[in-house]
């Protein structure tokens, strides 16, 4: 006779198990609204962190008297880390959802396709829109674009296909630039060429501020990137007689492409809701402007800091409503970046 | 690198222009009739260094045209180096350093002036890991060469299925040339591998150690092709398998090192290596009492 096997998970938990967490879980929840209500505390985070810290005591108490201190010190351990995350996801949670609870509000159907010329701050919600802002937005992101991609793989390629004599300095002195504060990048503009030289607000000086800002993080996740590509890959496109610029465009590059999209991903999220240098060289027109060498242009940023300042219900709503538009494109972004990078290079 | 009198006077004493005739007569009686062309790789007085570490002493080892020959030796002896000074890959890892010459066809592959790209596309590598290039097919894959050097052929598909048909491996893919070349499995893509070093025809074909992240199917299919091979272009492979040298070469060195640069001990005709070798060291090596 043969016994038919079922498959089984001896170190799943049982019932009694769960039933007892969960009994730990509802005297903590008790505790906690008890220990408030009875002190001074007040508020969410008063009840959120006692029922923590109760919940912990409770379960490495009792895991202390049945299983011993060893038990009781890696469930405390654990306690600890399940709060450092809710701690971490909480302010996130709470900025999404009052984006979206307040910027519902704010969208219409003409958002996408009115501009700001016609309408004023108090004029009702359904007047007006943000056309200008987010054509204003693509046109500094696209001359971004335009002169960090080339600069920031290149840079790239010189630290990690050259490696030339100054690879170390420029390694340094990129990752140093990661950490400028963007209004530094906006001021250097304004003095070294808006005031000096075009003496006009336009899309290309706030994309000259943005490139500083996105060069080194273009730079630095494409070192990463190529960092990542088999020395073998090199050898092999090498000893088949291919010049070093030959391997590097033929087989380097192409075996990095996804890391490298993610890369420019990761530049543009890191600039699309740039505010400072945006307020000091793009000017903030509420119409549309075609022309991005000159004259003055709106952003999403810019909107959203114009709409806030007017002070008017109908301008706030519009700043919440911008913040909704503007967070919704930067997280597509993030989305599309996780996306590209985590489809593996095919070995 | 300037040549020490020493090893001059060594390199002069054991070239073997004798035994060298032999190895030709040989090999042109067992395959008729032989397409190698040109006089060889010659190997002269080679010393190599990794920064301030000397890894190989003067290396003098002749491969006539059309032969194959094995290296074999324990780990750490140099033999991988010592390939890659043939092709002028040891360059490429910094800190390098060589001495000696190597002639292709007579010619010094280290003059000033050499195109090393040219040399490398006339001395071909075979790598230990099999490594296609993950964003190309199969089938560029196997073209892959002469993009990389810009060379220009008159009949690409005839080209891409000779060279996979003679690494063997044409049978497998020919319905699916336009795969990944990741999808294959490991022998195959080292198969793949081969084939891309045959599409821009080189004389001297190197390979590392290639079978020896292969299974013993995938290993025999690719001596099969070494064999086949080596009626067309001059054969050298380093293994660590001594029943493949026994197998695939016509001669075989015994390279070794007692903790200093690694040095080569002893040349012959495989079949002497194996029955009757003449340094105790290379016996004790063969026999399997050390390494």
């Amino acid at each position: 006779m043969t016994a038919v096997a079922t498959p089984q998970k001896p170190w799943a938990k049982r019932p009694v198990d769960r039933i007892r967490e969960f009994g730990f879980l509802i005297a903590a929840v008790i505790f906690a609204f008890g220990f408030v209500a009875a002190t001074e505390m007040k508020g969410k985070l008063a009840y959120a962190f006692i029922f923590f810290v109760a919940y912990g005591v409770f379960t490495s108490t009792f895991a202390f008297i049945s299983r011993g201190a060893p038990a009781a010190k890696d469930l405390l351990i654990s306690t600890l880390v399940s709060l450092g995350a809710v701690l971490t996801v909480l302010p996130i949670a709470s900025i999404f959802f009052t984006v979206l609870q307040k910027g519902l509000p704010g969208l219409h159907f003409g958002l996408l396709t009115n501009d700001m010329s016609m309408a004023t701050s108090t004029d009702p919600i359904a007047t007006g829109g943000i056309l200008h802002a987010i054509t204003g937005t693509l046109t500094l992101v696209t001359l971004a674009l335009f002169m960090s991609v080339p600069i920031g793989i290149l840079t790239a390629l010189y630290l990690t296909e050259v490696k030339g004599r100054f690879a170390g300095p420029i390694r340094f002195l990129v990752q140093a630039m990661s950490g400028v504060p963007s209004i530094v990048a906006g001021l250097f503009i304004l003095s070294a060429i808006l005031y000096t030289i075009t003496k006009d607000y336009s899309a290309l000086m706030g994309a000259l501020a943005l490139t500083i800002l996105m060069i080194p993080t273009i730079a630095r996740t494409s070192e990463e990137v190529l960092l990542l590509i088999p020395n073998d890959l090199r050898e092999a496109g090498t000893a088949l007689g291919g010049t070093q610029w030959r391997t590097v465009a033929m087989i380097v590059l192409p075996a990095a492409r996804s890391g490298l999209m993610t890369a420019i991903i990761l530049g543009v999220a890191r600039i699309a809701g740039e505010t400072a240098p945006i307020l000091l060289l793009t000017g903030g027109g509420d119409k549309v402007n075609p022309n991005p060498f000159s004259g003055s242009v709106g952003s999403m940023p810019y909107y959203i800091w114009k709409a806030f300042n007017a002070g008017s219900p109908e301008a706030i709503t519009r700043a919440w409503a911008g913040l909704l538009v503007l967070m919704i494109v930067v997280l597509i972004l993030f989305l599309a970046a996780r996306a590209l990078s985590n489809r593996k290079v095919s070995q | 690198m300037i040549q020490t009198p020493e090893s001059e006077k060594e390199m002069s004493t054991s070239a073997q222009p004798s035994s060298l005739a032999s190895v030709a007569n040989a090999k042109q009686a067992r395959t008729q009739p032989t397409q190698a062309t040109g006089t060889g790789l010659e190997a002269r007085g080679i010393h190599a260094w990794f920064g301030k570490n000397h890894v190989l002493a003067n290396i003098n080892l002749d491969f006539a045209a059309g032969s194959v020959t094995a290296l074999i030796g324990p780990s750490g002896c140099g033999k991988s180096t010592f390939i890659r000074t043939l092709n002028r890959m040891h360059e490429f890892i910094p800190g390098a350093a060589m001495a000696g010459e190597v002639l292709l066809d007579g010619k010094e592959v280290y003059a000033p002036g050499v195109d090393v790209t040219k040399i490398r596309l006339q001395i071909g590598m075979v790598f230990q890991k099999p490594n296609p290039f993950p964003s190309m097919t199969i089938g560029e894959n196997v073209l892959s060469g002469l993009k990389l050097a810009q060379l220009k052929v008159e009949n690409k598909d005839e080209l891409l299925e000779s060279c996979l048909v003679r690494a063997g491996l044409w049978n497998e893919v020919k319905d699916r040339l336009d795969a990944h070349g990741g999808s294959l499995s490991g022998g195959q893509q080292q198969r793949l591998c081969i084939a891309r070093a045959l599409a821009v025809s080189p004389q001297v074909l190197l390979m590392d150690e290639p079978c020896s992240a292969l299974d013993p199917g995938s290993t025999l299919r690719i001596e099969d092709t070494i064999r086949e091979l080596s009626d067309s272009m001059t054969i050298v492979i380093v293994t660590h398998n001594m029943q493949q040298a026994a197998r695939v070469s016509d001669y075989t060195a015994f390279f070794l090192s007692d903790g200093g640069p690694g040095e080569m001990i002893e040349v012959a005709r495989t079949s002497e290596i194996f029955s009757q070798p003449k340094d105790q060291r290379t016996e004790n090596y063969v026999t399997g009492r050390f390494g």
